[in-house]
């Protein structure tokens, strides 16, 4: 399973990279990352129909992870259409609210709790 | 017909000698002479005769007499001296004439008689009018002396009356003075609670902003630290199997020491803006440090987007650092120059979020901040595509509690502070270019030496 994950923070590659570093050795989970809205909007053109699951931050510089949201799912991407899963440090109802009414599939908050996480992956890959 | 002369010299030489006020207690005497001369006057029209006319002469020369006493009590004072000195001959002359009148007629029509009375008049005559002049001069220097007692007394009146005055004046000054000095300390620690204030509320304004800057550095602190135990474990393991695999061994070490790296830098960046945060809020020490500028214009420019970010959620811009590379150390007092930028990127965000706010079409929010290495300092560029400045109020932005903002949302005292941490704090420059409808930039010059 593609995973795209969508952070202004290079780092996270790290954290993914090491997280899930037994999915990624068997070959189960494979990760590429964007830096930014506008990044990650490119790499799905770029690789179509690859990636089944986004994970993006929403603060970012630039084109906002609500933004990327709202590309995907209404730009005519080629089948079949990625899941959303939003990540934020603002947990707010009001944040919150607004990825849902864009359709995003998930919305988790910061800090990542990467247990939590790994199920939902998995649940989603098995499904 | 003696006794008229008589009573004319008394009267005379009280004048001219000033015997009420020199003798007052004679003088009482004195002014009682004239009834026995006005009975002898009278006695000699009546009557006549050697008798009446020996009385007369006696009157003469008992005044002449007592003309001399005069003159010895007085005899201080050189005119009196000089009266009896006048009087002496003729009261001589007079007595012994007198005596010698009822034993003998030889003296009438005797010619050596006639001179010596002549001489006599002629030295009294002489004399008195000497007197006269000497007395009339006396007086005169007297009442110069006391004129000039009365000037110099009035001028010490005068004076002691201009000490007391400025007396008073000096001391009205002092207190002035004194209430001055109250009054300018109290604006003083005035002007500094206003700083403090300022400062606190753009402190406030970045809560949120700074939250969220150390909360991530935090999570990827916690991140590396859970996921390098997991790789311990991992490593453990591995060397418990029969056939290691020293290839994945090496992988895993070489994470964990990636891992510590990176755990130690986030840690350092949390530090940093708790530290930023410190200076901001702390009474500026005012003592110059070297400074990377770079760093501080970062840091203070994603403070200032994520304090907006975290009272507008909706909001979005795009940064645009360009930090030139070989940026020298500038020696800043670090807290009021990050102050100052913080306010400049403060202003910048509400700018670009008014302007998206009007619901431009296709309108990308962008706060930038260059940095440059300009001749002998350092050049920082703060700009925007805000609402720009009207120009109706460009000329005032930098004066104190001038403010666009709505009531309670700005102290107007930002950029003013701004203003004087860089001109006269830093020896600095800065300067505004603005087009309205189009966007804002501040130029800062700092200069490195």
């Amino acid at each position: 399973m593609k995973i795209l994950v969508v952070d202004d923070e290079p780092d996270v590659r790290l954290l993914f990279e090491q997280r899930f570093r037994r999915e990624i050795r068997s070959g189960e989970f494979a990760f590429s990352f964007a830096y930014s809205g506008e990044e990650a909007l490119t790499f799905l053109r770029e690789h179509p129909s690859e990636v089944v699951l986004i994970l993006s931050d929403i603060n970012m510089p630039g084109m906002s992870g609500l933004e990327l949201l709202r590309h995907v799912k209404q730009d005519p991407l080629p089948p079949p259409p990625p899941l959303v899963m939003m990540l934020t440090a603002y947990g707010d109802t009001e944040t919150h609210n607004q990825a849902m009414r864009l359709g995003a599939n998930d919305f988790l908050v910061k800090p990542v709790d990467f247990a939590a996480l790994k199920t939902k992956l998995h649940a989603i890959a098995t499904a | 017909m003696a006794a008229p002369t008589a009573i004319g010299l008394v009267y005379w030489g009280r004048k001219v000698l000033d015997i009420p006020a020199r003798l007052p207690h004679w003088d009482r005497w004195l002014k009682r002479l004239w009834p026995p001369a006005a009975v002898i006057m009278g006695l000699g029209l009546l009557l006549g005769g050697p008798v009446v006319d020996w009385f007369d002469n006696a009157f003469l020369a008992l005044v002449l007499s007592i003309g001399i006493a005069v003159g010895w009590r007085l005899r201080a004072y050189r005119p009196a001296q000089w009266l009896a000195l006048a009087l002496l001959p003729g009261v001589v002359l007079f007595i012994v004439e007198l005596l010698a009148r009822p034993f003998t007629q030889a003296l009438d029509k005797n010619a050596t008689v006639d001179t010596l009375e002549g001489l006599v008049v002629c030295w009294l005559g002489a004399w008195l009018l000497v007197v006269r002049s000497q007395a009339k001069t006396l007086k005169a220097a007297a009442q110069e002396r006391l004129a000039a007692e009365q000037e110099q007394q009035t001028i010490e009146t005068q004076s002691q009356t201009l000490e007391y005055e400025v007396g008073q004046r000096t001391a009205a000054l002092a207190r002035q003075t004194n209430e001055l000095r109250a009054a300018l300390a109290e604006l003083q620690a005035t002007q500094d609670q206003l700083i403090q204030s300022e400062k606190m509320a753009s402190l406030g304004e970045l809560t949120a902003g700074i939250a969220h800057e150390i909360q991530n550095p935090l999570n990827f602190v916690n991140n590396f630290a859970d996921v390098s135990v997991e790789l311990v474990a991992e490593l453990a393991e591995e060397r418990t199997r029969p056939a290691r695999n020293h290839t994945l061994e090496a992988e895993l070490l070489a994470d964990l020491r990636q891992n510590l790296q990176r755990i130690a830098q986030h840690g350092g960046r949390a530090a940093g803006i708790v530290r930023g945060m410190l200076e901001h809020s702390r009474a500026s020490t005012g003592e110059r440090q070297p400074t990377d500028l770079n760093a501080l214009a970062d840091e203070y420019l994603r403070l200032a987007y994520h304090g907006l970010r975290a009272k507008d959620k909706s909001f979005n811009a795009t940064l645009q650092p360009e930090l030139a590379a070989c940026l020298p150390l500038v020696p800043v007092v670090a807290g009021d120059v990050g102050r100052v930028l913080l306010n400049l990127f403060t202003n910048a965000f509400y700018a670009v979020q008014q302007r998206q706010r009007a619901g431009e079409a296709g309108y990308a929010p962008t706060v930038g901040v260059r940095t440059r290495h300009v001749g002998e300092g350092v050049e920082i560029w703060v700009h925007d595509n805000g609402t720009g400045i009207p120009e109706a109020v460009r000329s005032r932005i930098f004066q104190p509690f001038f403010t666009t903002k709505p009531s309670g949302e700005g102290t107007g005292l930002g950029l003013s502070m701004a203003h004087d941490i860089i001109t006269q704090g830093h020896g600095g420059t800065l300067s505004v270019e603005t087009h309205e409808g189009q966007g804002t930039a501040f130029t800062i010059f700092l200069p490195a030496h």
